[in-house]
């Protein structure tokens, strides 16, 4: 029950802060939503006892995507530029649209589709150290491509963004 | 214990308000913005799924972690692109990047 709670209060303040960020005007505040919305992510990660992945979630995305974006909100005249409205003319279509699709996707959820009624297991207590094994172990080769996944967006956005004519 | 519908109706919802975010917002960071908002709600799917259907097998774990790495790259690269076409068109409106219309 208690947990309940939790999850509806986590879950309430990450869906709030998400729309936020795609309904405040300011661009630079949006950004700060965002920040709030990926700590409450991190919770939800937390509840599902992810520690690992919620530990990750605050590290890249708190700590390394949102600054990228602010630093990316700054270098760009985002932030100051002119006031000109920030959604643009088919935004009434899209927010029906949406409305549209999450209608259709709870529908599907709760009414449509039957969820084989799990009872979660517990997590096993090594559930880390299984983690680590499994990237470099079964998981190898994804890990490895996403290493030079990694490697090749780094060289890419900085032959992207430096100052230099290409 | 929290069924396991709660968190799939929580990352739907993630998920929608991203995409109208993707789809209604003048502002490419904006745009960027809401599509980590829509990888996050997969990655929230990931691991409902993993927790409540295989706890003891980590395939979860990875692919959520493998979707957290593209999705940081993907952020990289479109604030780079975002930066470049800031300095040769200064403007960050997708609507004013319309050197491709015909």
């Amino acid at each position: 029950m208690v947990m309940r709670v939790v999850f509806v209060v986590v879950s309430l303040f990450t869906l709030v802060m998400a729309f936020m960020v795609v309904s405040h005007p300011t661009l630079f505040s949006s950004a700060l939503y965002l920040v709030a919305t990926f700590l409450g992510v991190a919770g939800l990660y937390v509840l599902l006892e992810a520690d690992f992945l919620a530990v990750v979630q605050v590290m890249i995305y708190v700590g390394a995507v949102s600054i990228l974006i602010i630093f990316a909100i700054m270098l760009s005249r985002g932030m100051m530029g002119k006031r000109t409205s920030s959604h643009n003319r088919q935004a009434k279509w899209v927010a029906l649209a949406s409305l549209l699709l999450a209608i259709l996707l709870l529908y599907f959820i709760t009414v449509l589709m039957r969820w084989p009624a799990v009872q979660a297991g517990p997590v096993p207590a090594g559930a880390i150290q299984m983690l680590g094994q499994d990237l470099v172990g079964r998981y190898v080769v994804p890990f490895e491509v996403a290493s030079v996944l990694l490697l090749v967006a780094l060289v890419g956005a900085i032959v992207l963004a430096r100052e230099r004519e290409i | 214990m929290i069924p396991l519908s709660w968190y799939l109706i929580v990352a739907a919802l993630l998920f929608v308000i991203g995409f109208y975010g993707a789809l209604s917002r003048r502002n490419a960071i904006a745009i960027l913005m809401s599509i980590e908002l829509m990888l996050n709600a997969v990655n929230i799917n990931f691991l409902a799924f993993w927790r409540y259907l295989t706890p003891e097998d980590m395939a979860g774990q990875v692919f959520a972690i493998i979707a957290i790495t593209v999705a940081a790259a993907e952020a990289a690269v479109g604030l780079a692109l975002v930066i470049a076409i800031y300095r040769s068109r200064d403007t960050v409106s997708v609507d004013e990047v319309d050197l491709l219309k015909g």
